[in-house]
């Protein structure tokens, strides 16, 4: 019998088992793969008041130190064996990928993607650091102050720690807090409840990597517990559903990653030739198994609607669940399969909702049974592909853990005041004039100007707001000449 | 010997037979006590009219208490508490007791000198090594018409000391918490730290009462023991074993003795075995026998108690010259325990107390 791993919290680094544990388990077979240990709320709150040892310990290097070290750990986290747990227990990346995969019902190939993204930041720290700073000198952060564009500049930590409250739909964000250590901030990680995997093992990644341990807190923990951290935090990555972030939304010390609601918008001048397009709308639907927030849930158009969303549909209901290991797989199961009944009988609501001019599930008709099927014992809901007569329509700017999306025409005038806050809006155009309004459009946090998947980041870009931004300011400097 | 492990006198141990028979004659003593009209109260000879049966002939041990039906605690907000008094007590004005964070009517109980016998009894378990004779005291919690209130000040006077208070006002939190203004109700808690850690500064302590809550934040404050804390007697809300875990090790730094309980103004006080440390921090509590019994029982079949380590819901039976309530379902679960003889406690006890159905649903608990 395999010893069942413990992972521990990191307190400032330290392991430190609970007595207090949940566990992780196989969505399919049920099995423990994993007992993970609880924070209470008091035990974050006394590390807290220790958040200088941490940030002293990361203050005490060299911001090229720490690239170099997030770059050892690219490679650490990618390839490398690293201990699961303080028991001595070591995980390859193989076990990790079905772990994962395992309990987030991800494929196999799904999580080899997403760590290739995690990988990809953390062995680009350098370009990721100098495009999140403006090119700034690194040493600039060392010395507190620098030149940047022949202007005196000066920065200053915000805060001395960077809090994340974590997901558990997709690894891939896990990319957006590793910058942090290169920054000298140190991270206190909240993982979502049922993938604690990713954060914990980039965490060991970079201590294998010659990280000061202290820099590193792990607590998996409550509701109580993540109300602690955000108190807490003088920085702090918050993910959540819309209500949690909305709590937050205006709070200075708190970046807000709630649901995406990004859009592929297809203009005037491009919508007859939307066929050369379909490729581009089924990858912005479907990557990563439609569980990201920069998956398109919206695809707004001047017109052609009927059509696109019968060829959309088509394409989508093709997708299939397949087995984790299959490198075809496309579709992700879920986790909790509650949650998906909960969805699929949301989805039937809204579709009987009539509010201008109802909606329609394309889809439905190419796919042979219902949305949610279960395959060798897990969950999934099928691609869905949902035609809205009206912009009002409930279903026409909502999102879903699961490829789903919604095909509405809205003449090109009034696109940009009709789609609302978007985090990523995929404008397919050629036209000048149209360009510049969504250049200057304020709902747009990412925008992708011509035939690119929502789903394509290029990282040393700002993603909701720019981490270095966040987690320092500007301050005027003037020295005295000597 | 730990700090965190305080043996009893050899003076409490008792063997579990002799303590059945104990609890037996008791049991006799108490029912022909609150059912013969020269010494029960109004409600309970009514209620065995009522009944049609009189318990003086049906109970002869505490197994036969099951033929009573569960106490309604509806009973303790609706019923006037003159209707409880003993006919021995008649004429003797009375305390009156409520039970902790109600709101609405709060549910009373009426006594004389109970809690003084409970809390001499907890007194007689501890050494000077834990609570020191002439030290003073502080009760950070909810005193207000609580017996908590008067029972701790008692202990203090007891052990030879004095007793500061500051008040927490669970019900004033509750209704905070119910109308989401969670900023004040973070305030109100920050105010009563504020004033606790004030005296704590000023003056010279050692002893505290307070609940987990409460010590962990004066925790944040100051370090407990360097306040000159010896004991910290402590109670009123859940605690898990990486709670009191937490409690042990960090907030009192294992330097200043941890003494949890369990207890309610209906039951009084149960004591906990001293061991718990070693138990991987799974408090195991014992009811103040034969005044008082806690019984672990089937929630489908409450005539039957669950087997040991098994949980189930906590019934409170208290029967005392001033009050006698048998069978009261609380609103807890917990583990039943082995009694724990070598510790004075040769009776079952409840261990991990928690509110009944936790496992199924979220509660929010501990307000305080």
């Amino acid at each position: 019998m395999t010893t069942i791993p413990h992972i521990p919290l990191l307190r400032l680094g330290k392991p430190y088992q609970s007595l207090d544990t949940v566990e992780v388990r196989d969505i399919r077979t049920n099995e423990t793969l994993a007992v993970v240990s609880q924070a209470n709320a008091g035990i974050i709150r006394r590390d807290a008041r220790r958040a200088d040892e941490a940030f002293d310990a990361l203050q005490a290097m060299r911001c090229d130190e720490l690239i170099a070290i997030s770059q050892k750990a690219a490679d650490l986290f990618l390839r490398g064996d690293l201990p699961l747990g303080s028991d001595g227990v070591m995980q390859s990346a193989e076990d990790y990928v079905r772990s994962l995969s395992a309990t987030s019902g991800l494929p196999h190939v799904m999580v080899r993607r997403n760590m290739e993204k995690i990988h990809f930041v953390l062995a680009n720290m350098k370009s990721i650091f100098a495009g999140l700073t403006r090119g700034l000198d690194t040493s600039a952060i060392d010395e507190g102050f620098g030149e940047q564009a022949g202007v005196p500049v000066s920065f200053f930590p915000a805060a001395k720690q960077l809090a994340a409250i974590l997901p558990s739909n997709s690894p891939g964000v896990h990319s957006l807090w590793v910058p942090a250590i290169a920054m000298k901030i140190p991270l206190v990680l909240k993982p979502g409840s049922e993938e604690p995997w990713t954060p914990w093992r980039i965490a060991q990644a970079f201590i294998a990597a010659g990280c000061p341990p202290e820099a590193l807190s792990f607590y998996p923990t409550n509701h109580e517990g993540s109300q602690a951290i955000l108190d807490l935090a003088g920085r702090a990555l918050l993910f959540g559903d819309r209500k949690t972030v909305d709590r937050y939304r205006g709070d200075p010390r708190v970046e807000v990653h709630g649901p995406g609601y990004s859009k592929v918008l297809i203009g005037e001048d491009e919508i007859d030739n939307w066929e050369a397009h379909l490729d581009v709308l089924v990858r912005s639907v479907l990557d990563n198994g439609g569980r990201s927030c920069i998956n398109a849930s919206t695809i707004v158009v001047p017109r052609h609607a009927d059509a696109i969303a019968e060829a959309l549909a088509q394409r989508l209901a093709a997708v299939q669940p397949k087995p984790a290991d299959d490198p075809e797989a496309k579709l992700s199961a879920f986790a909790k399969p509650a949650f998906a009944e909960a969805i699929d009988a949301s989805i039937d609501q809204a579709l009987r909702d009539t509010t201008g001019g109802g909606a329609t599930d394309v889809t439905a008709k190419y796919r042979s049974g219902p949305r949610r099927v279960v395959v060798d014992g897990a969950t999934y809901l099928l691609p869905t592909l949902v035609r809205c007569q009206s912009f009002e329509h409930p279903l026409a700017n909502t999102e879903y853990l699961f490829p789903f999306a919604s095909v509405v025409e809205v003449p090109q005038r009034d696109m940009l005041c009709t789609i609302g806050p978007s985090l990523v809006v995929t404008a397919i155009t050629r036209d000048p004039a149209w360009q510049r309004q969504l250049l200057a459009c304020p709902h747009i946090d990412r925008l992708n100007l011509g035939p690119i998947p929502t789903s394509v980041v290029q990282w040393d870009q700002p993603h909701e707001g720019n981490l270095f931004e966040f987690l320092y300011r500007r301050r005027a400097i003037q020295m005295a000449r000597v | 010997m730990s700090t965190t492990t305080p043996t009893p006198s050899s003076s409490t141990r008792v063997d579990a037979a002799a303590a059945a028979q104990q609890l037996d004659a008791y049991t006799r003593e108490m029912i022909q006590w609150h059912f013969s009209p020269e010494t029960g109260s109004p409600f309970w000879l009514n209620w065995a009219k009522q009944a049609g049966w009189d318990p003086r002939k049906e109970i002869q041990g505490f197994a036969d208490m099951v033929k009573f039906p569960h106490f309604q605690d509806e009973w303790l907000r609706d019923i006037d508490p003159h209707q409880w008094v003993p006919a021995a007590f008649k004429g003797k004005p009375f305390n009156i007791f409520e039970t902790g964070g109600t709101t609405g009517m709060p549910k009373q109980r009426i006594g004389w000198n109970d809690y003084k016998v409970d809390y001499e009894e907890f007194s007689d378990r501890y050494g000077d090594d834990v609570f020191p004779h002439g030290a003073d005291w502080l009760m950070v919690g909810p005193t207000g018409p609580r017996r908590l209130r008067l029972a701790i000040e008692h202990l203090a006077n007891h052990r030879g000391g004095s007793c500061y208070f500051v008040d927490l006002d669970p019900r004033w939190v509750k209704k905070l918490i119910a109308e989401g203004h969670f900023d004040m109700a973070r305030k109100y808690q920050e105010h009563v730290i504020e004033q606790a850690v004030t005296i704590l500064k000023h003056r010279r302590i050692g002893c505290m009462f307070t609940t987990p809550r409460l010590l962990e934040t004066i925790g944040e404050h100051l370090s407990v023991p360097d306040a000159g804390i010896k004991g910290v007697f402590c109670g009123g809300t859940t605690m898990t074993p990486q709670m009191t875990r937490f409690l042990c090790e960090e907030v009192l730094e294992n330097r200043t003795v941890f003494v949890p309980t369990y207890g309610n103004t209906l039951m009084g006080l149960a004591c906990s075995k001293p061991t718990f440390a070693e138990e991987g921090y799974s408090i195991t509590y014992y009811a103040p026998q034969p005044r008082a019994v806690l019984r672990i029982v089937d929630p489908n079949d409450t005539t039957r108690t669950v087997d040991y380590d098994t949980w189930g819901r906590v019934e409170l039976t208290t029967m005392t010259k001033e009050f006698f309530m048998p069978r009261f379902l609380e609103r807890d679960e917990a583990l039943r325990r082995p009694p724990a003889p070598e510790y004075g406690f040769p009776w079952d006890g409840v261990a991990e107390v928690r509110p009944f159905g936790a496992s199924e649903k979220k509660i929010v608990e501990g307000v305080y």
